[in-house]
């Protein structure tokens, strides 16, 4: 086979995954191409791209879900190949399909081999032919109510549907019960069709207590496959994985093989070519069951570059220009330990509502040794609400498990970013939680720890609030006239005649308030020295980073990065005066389904509109039983984050 | 260019007794300061707050620019007067930043007698007006008050310099436009109705404001109506019905947002223009102003070891060093502002009150403000002295003093007496603002010599008499004398009379200078026009 000459390449995909493959692309010697929506016009990925092509459109189904645009933008720049990243199209037989049928070549396994895991019912009878182990399930293709009812039963509550298409928990319901089936299967459906362009479902046991271990697989033209060991993605949020590791804790290396062989066998009965990810269900027993096998890089590849050493990417690229595997199974490294945690615009607090909005501050970890960020976004960029909003991955690799504990925390206590919620403190909390440092992991993980990982708001400690006042004070440009430039009016000392120095700042910080006095005769113990509000106690400094943005002081502490900004007493009188009784989106979206009509009266809790965003649905609920008064959406409308949608009155 | 070089060794033990002297004063100022500060007590204070209502000074302090200094005037007003406890005479007032603008701010303390207005109130409220005048300062009054203090009505309500004039002012400040804005925060009765009436824009704060020429009791004597305070004056009134107020507030904090972003709607310009420099800090700490200044009032000190800690890098340019010497003159910055400088070294003698009358017009016809360091116990007396004219040199002084039009500055850093107090610029020669010093003395001339001449005139009248006169009828005679202008003159005396805008700490003096400097270069600095010189 004679190799194609390869020169360009197309990344089919947006964000952090985008930039990762580009970044190697380039130190390849590849010319890089960005395709980018009209919403991500100037988007970091496209940004770093040495040629963009401009696919239009904001929502994913009208622009990188655009096969025929991905295709012509290859071919007006010229690319000979297109990595699908992940998400998207990535996993889309018909993609690789028309790819291989343009001349092209697609970075990914061949299109039989995605339709034969694409289809996840499909995929399980292939395993079960290879003799690969099964979790009970129905992976037929009737989709009726009645037939996932009988499966259900026969499987035993609780079971899992999932999208037969999918992955990454879109699509993806837990069913407790017979009652509740009917809403999950109508809900997993239209999330499936709306991700994945295929609204088909599967449904299976759901094992209890089990542990997420997946299979690194490779494999190139030749017949050849490895596995590169395994990462255990136990730590999950609603199916979603948020923390990553490899090797995964205790697993012996007899097990590692029986696994990483089931792995490969699995690849290799459908004729798998590139980097693929077999995913176990590991129990307590140490049996393990076969999941789905995700035909693409996954999020979480680099826990195993991390220590193994390899470029996946690069060999996937190798791999696709026909080159063979450069190594042997017996030549797989396995160095140390690696932890990736995923960082996204989210609340955390408000059961993961995605956040939009411009990040107004946005800092990374410094570089140092065993520190990776693979991360999309820079400071200025806009998070919008139609793709998924992961703004990146940080990747800590140690000689061991708690070196690399550590050093992923102390790359959480350096990311600053601001502009928008994140779930930075929640990351912090799993990773410094007593049970996450003993490897105690199983998917139950977050649930079981929750009141720890998601304690409920405290008040801001007065040590906060000093801190915050005097960073304010000290950070803010002072007033200077035009006409009395360097007026000692302008000098903030708060300068009082034979008192104490005085200043009242009356400050916000995550939706609670509260004045500050200062009062000092001497000078204070807190200075800013640039970025760092230097607090001296006793001889003893200690520093908290603070960043002043316009109107918003952004202070580092205890773990956590606090957005601080005054408080506005005339802003504050007049909603409270314009205070109504309606029912707000809680963040930009477009309204999928209205479910009443004005008039009508409601219960308490009865779902009113259900808002997709971030291709998750929410509905919004009636807080209280009452009238419906007024209806200010439609379906289709969209929607920001705010705006009044249904008007209840008691 | 030239730097004063200080002849004080800090280190000395002289040096270590005047600091110790004067930190004591400074001390003792500080304490007194800290109580006043506690307006009408922890009872009256719990009670004013349990209404939701700020205490003046947290209004003030929410009111100002974050970090403003706030630049009081006689802190001491009525301290030891009416023989019961009137703190700050009830209402509180000085300087402040508010959007960048400096401000007198006028805040009613009502933890303080109610906030009713004795004389001494009143005289309080008008110099902050006159200050504010003078300087052009938009004024912000946090009305707050029951109004007059009925048992003393003959002493604030009938003359010109009472009541009536604080309208007077408003009405003729606007006219010159300066604005006057009115926070209604407590009761605004009678009156003190006209305070927001009057205003330019006025705030009040809705279930804890009212306005009303009459209230609710004096309503129900004069036509049986009756009617609740709320319903006769609130916010609710008068912000949607009478017109009376402007802005309507849920509460004091929301009331001092809305005058903040009245006064951000100001376009305010300051008019005063001088030729700045980057300010730089003396050579020498503040501080050690507490040494320089001997213990005993009675030794002379070289003014210029002040003028060395107070000027921008000790920079002091001197104007005819080697004539007059008793009187120190020469330009300086403060600040980074120009500033020509009087200090005493000594008493006044003709050569000195000539020079300082030249001086005066240099700085005028510069358009340089004028700073006056009081250390005088007079002018030289004696016959080859009037001989000499020292009457009518004393005159050119007192004559350019007076007729000044540039911002003047007076601290009081030792002795005023007699007319030394008028060639340098004392309260009647309208300095923008005068401080005393904690060591400060002033009066018409010293305790020992008011006691001299008086025991000295008895000594006469009991010779005449043919009776004997002992040494210790003249004790008797001079302790009683003595005492009363050792009293008298004394800077808390005089601060508690409004004689003088504050005593402050000398190692604040410079700071205190280059705010009252910059609040005064609001107002345009005016051509001066002298009168007679006599020759």
């Amino acid at each position: 086979m004679s190799r194609p000459a390869l020169t360009t390449l197309l990344v089919a995909n947006r964000g952090e995954i985008a930039c990762r493959v580009m970044r190697t692309a380039k130190a390849m010697g590849l010319t890089t191409v960005a395709v980018h929506s009209a919403t991500d016009r100037d988007a970091r990925h496209s940004r770093e791209a040495d040629i963009r092509v401009d696919l239009g459109g904001t929502k994913a189904a009208e622009s990188y879900l655009l096969v025929d645009k991905l295709l012509a933008a290859a071919k007006a720049s010229g690319a000979q190949a297109i990595h699908p990243g992940y998400g998207f199209l990535s996993e889309n037989a018909g993609f690789a399909r028309a790819i291989e049928q343009a001349g092209l070549i697609f970075l990914g396994p061949p299109a039989s081999a995605i339709d034969a895991m694409g289809s996840k019912s499909a995929a399980k009878a292939l395993m079960e032919a290879a003799g690969v182990p099964l979790v009970p399930g129905y992976h037929g293709e009737a989709q009726d109510l009645d037939t996932f009812r009988a499966a259900a039963e026969r499987i035993g509550y609780p079971v899992l549907l999932k999208a037969s298409a999918g992955g990454g928990g879109k699509g993806m319901k837990v069913v407790e019960e017979e009652s509740q089936l009917a809403d999950a299967l109508a809900s997993a459906q239209r999330e499936a069709q709306s991700s994945f362009g295929d609204a088909r479902m599967l449904v299976e046991k759901y094992v209890l207590k089990p542990r997420h271990v997946e299979i690194q697989v490779f494999a190139d033209q030749h017949g050849n496959c490895l596995y590169l060991n395994e990462r255990d993605c136990s730590i999950q949020r609603r199916h979603q994985k948020v923390v990553e590791e490899a090797p995964a804790p205790g697993l012996s290396p007899e097990l590692r093989r029986a696994m990483g062989e089931a792995a490969v066998r699995a690849a290799q009965a459908i004729g798998y070519v590139g980097a693929g990810t077999v995913e176990f269900l590991l129990d307590a027993r140490g049996e393990f069951f076969f999941m789905e096998m995700n035909t693409r890089l996954q999020v979480e590849h680099p826990v195993t570059e991390a220590i193994t050493g390899l470029d996946l990417v690069a060999w996937q690229i190798r791999v696709a220009c026909g080159e063979a595997l450069p190594i042997t199974q017996e030549q797989v490294p396995l160095v140390g330990h690696a932890i990736e945690v995923r960082l996204y615009a989210e609340d955390p607090a408000n059961e993961f509502l995605p956040a939009t909005g411009k990040l107004a501050l946005y800092r990374e970890s410094a570089p140092g040794e065993g520190r990776r960020v693979d991360s999309g976004v820079s400071e200025g960029d806009v998070v919008s609400p139609f793709y998924d909003p992961m703004l990146g991955k940080l990747i800590a690799w140690g000689e061991d498990r708690e070196q690399a504990r550590l050093r992923l925390l102390a790359m959480l206590d350096e990311f600053a970013i601001g502009g928008l919620k994140t779930n930075i403190a929640f990351l912090r909390r799993i990773l410094a939680h007593p049970a996450f440092a003993a490897a105690e992991l199983d998917t139950g993980f977050i649930p079981r720890h929750q009141d720890v990982l998601l304690p409920a708001p405290q008040a801001l400690p007065a040590r906060f609030w000093e801190a915050a006042a005097e960073a304010w004070l000290q950070g803010q440009a002072g007033h200077q006239r035009d006409d009395d430039r360097r007026s000692p009016w302008g000098e903030r000392n708060g300068l009082r005649l034979g008192l104490p120095a005085r200043t009242s700042l009356h400050l916000v910080s995550s939706g609670q308030d509260q004045a500050v006095a200062l009062e000092r005769s001497a000078t204070s113990t807190y200075q800013l020295v640039g970025e760092q509000l230097v607090h001296d106690q006793a001889g003893v400094r200690r520093q908290h980073l603070a960043i002043r943005r316009g109107g918003t002081l952004y202070l580092h502490w205890d773990g956590e990065m606090h957005a601080i900004e005054a408080f506005d007493p005339i802003a504050e009188a007049e909603a409270s005066h314009s205070h109504q009784g309606g029912l707000g989106a809680p963040m930009n979206g477009s309204i999928v389904r209205v479910l009443v009509e004005p008039g009508q009266v409601v219960e308490a809790g009865a779902a009113l509109v259900v808002l997709e965003a971030m291709k998750m649905e929410h509905s919004i609920r009636a807080p209280h039983g009452g009238t419906v008064n007024a209806l200010f959406c439609q379906e289709g409308d969209m929607v920001s984050e705010g705006t009044v949608l249904v008007e209840l009155a008691e | 260019m030239a730097t004063l070089h200080t002849q004080i060794n800090p280190r000395s033990p002289e040096f270590a007794g005047n600091s110790a002297a004067m930190l004591e004063q400074v001390q003792a100022l500080r304490g007194l300061l800290a109580q006043v500060a506690q307006g009408g007590g922890a009872k009256a204070q719990e009670r004013h707050t349990s209404r939701g209502k700020l205490l003046p000074r947290e209004r003030i302090d929410r009111l100002l620019d974050p970090g403003s200094p706030f630049l009081e005037i006689s802190q001491l007003a009525a301290y030891e007067v009416y023989g019961e406890d009137v703190p700050a005479a009830g209402v509180i007032a000085g300087i402040g930043r508010v959007e960048g603008v400096e401000c007198m701010i006028v805040a009613n303390d009502a933890t303080v007698k109610g906030g009713s207005y004795y004389p001494l109130t009143v005289k309080k409220h008008l110099r902050a007006q006159t200050i504010a005048q003078q300087n052009r300062l938009p004024c912000i009054y946090l009305v707050d008050s029951g109004g007059a203090n009925l048992p003393r009505q003959d002493e604030v309500f009938p003359d010109r310099e009472h009541f009536g004039r604080i309208f007077f002012n408003q009405a003729n400040m606007s006219a010159q436009g300066i604005p006057q804005i009115a926070v209604v925060m407590g009761s605004c009765t009678a009156g003190g109705a006209y305070v927001p009436a009057m205003a330019d824009e006025a705030i009040m704060v809705r279930q804890q404001a009212t306005i009303f020429l009459a209230g609710p009791p004096l309503v129900k004597a004069a036509t049986g109506e009756v009617v609740s305070a709320e319903d006769l004056g609130g916010a609710d009134v008068h912000c949607r019905t009478s017109g009376v107020a402007d802005h309507y507030a849920d509460n004091d904090e929301h009331a001092l947002a809305i005058a903040r972003r009245s006064v951000a709607n100001l376009n305010w310009h300051k008019l005063g223009k001088l030729q700045r420099l980057a300010p730089v800090a003396p050579l020498y700490a503040a501080d050690e102003l507490y040494g320089v200044v001997p213990a005993d009032a009675k030794q002379p000190f070289d003014v210029r070891e002040v003028i060395a800690r107070l000027v921008d890098g000790s920079v002091f340019d001197e104007f005819k060093a080697l004539f007059g010497t008793t009187l120190v003159c020469g330009f300086a910055h403060l600040h980074g502002y120009p500033v020509a400088i009087l200090a005493n070294n000594g008493i006044l003698f003709a050569e000195a009150a000539q020079k300082g009358a030249h001086f005066i017009e240099l700085a005028c016809q510069r358009g340089i403000p004028l700073l006056f360091l009081q250390n005088i116990t007079g002018f030289m007396v004696g016959k080859k002295y009037e001989e000499g004219g020292i009457a009518k040199h004393g005159a050119k002084l007192v004559t350019a003093v007076a007729c000044a039009q540039v911002p003047k500055f007076t601290v009081i850093i030792g002795g005023s007496f007699g007319a030394g107090n008028y060639g340098m610029c004392g309260r009647a020669y309208d300095p923008r603002f005068l401080w005393m010093w904690p060591n400060a003395r002033i009066g018409v001339m010293g305790a020992e010599q008011a006691a001299g001449v008086l025991t000295q005139v008895k000594r006469e009248q009991s010779e005449r008499s043919g009776q004997p006169f002992s040494a210790e009828d003249e004790a008797r005679l001079k302790q009683p004398i003595l005492d009363q202008y050792e009293h008298q003159g004394h800077p808390y005396y005089s601060s508690a009379r409004l004689w003088d805008d504050g005593v402050i700490d000398p190692a604040q003096t410079r700071d205190v200078l280059g705010l009252a400097l910059s609040a005064a270069l609001n107002a345009p600095i005016e051509q001066s026009r002298f009168g007679i010189f006599r020759m």
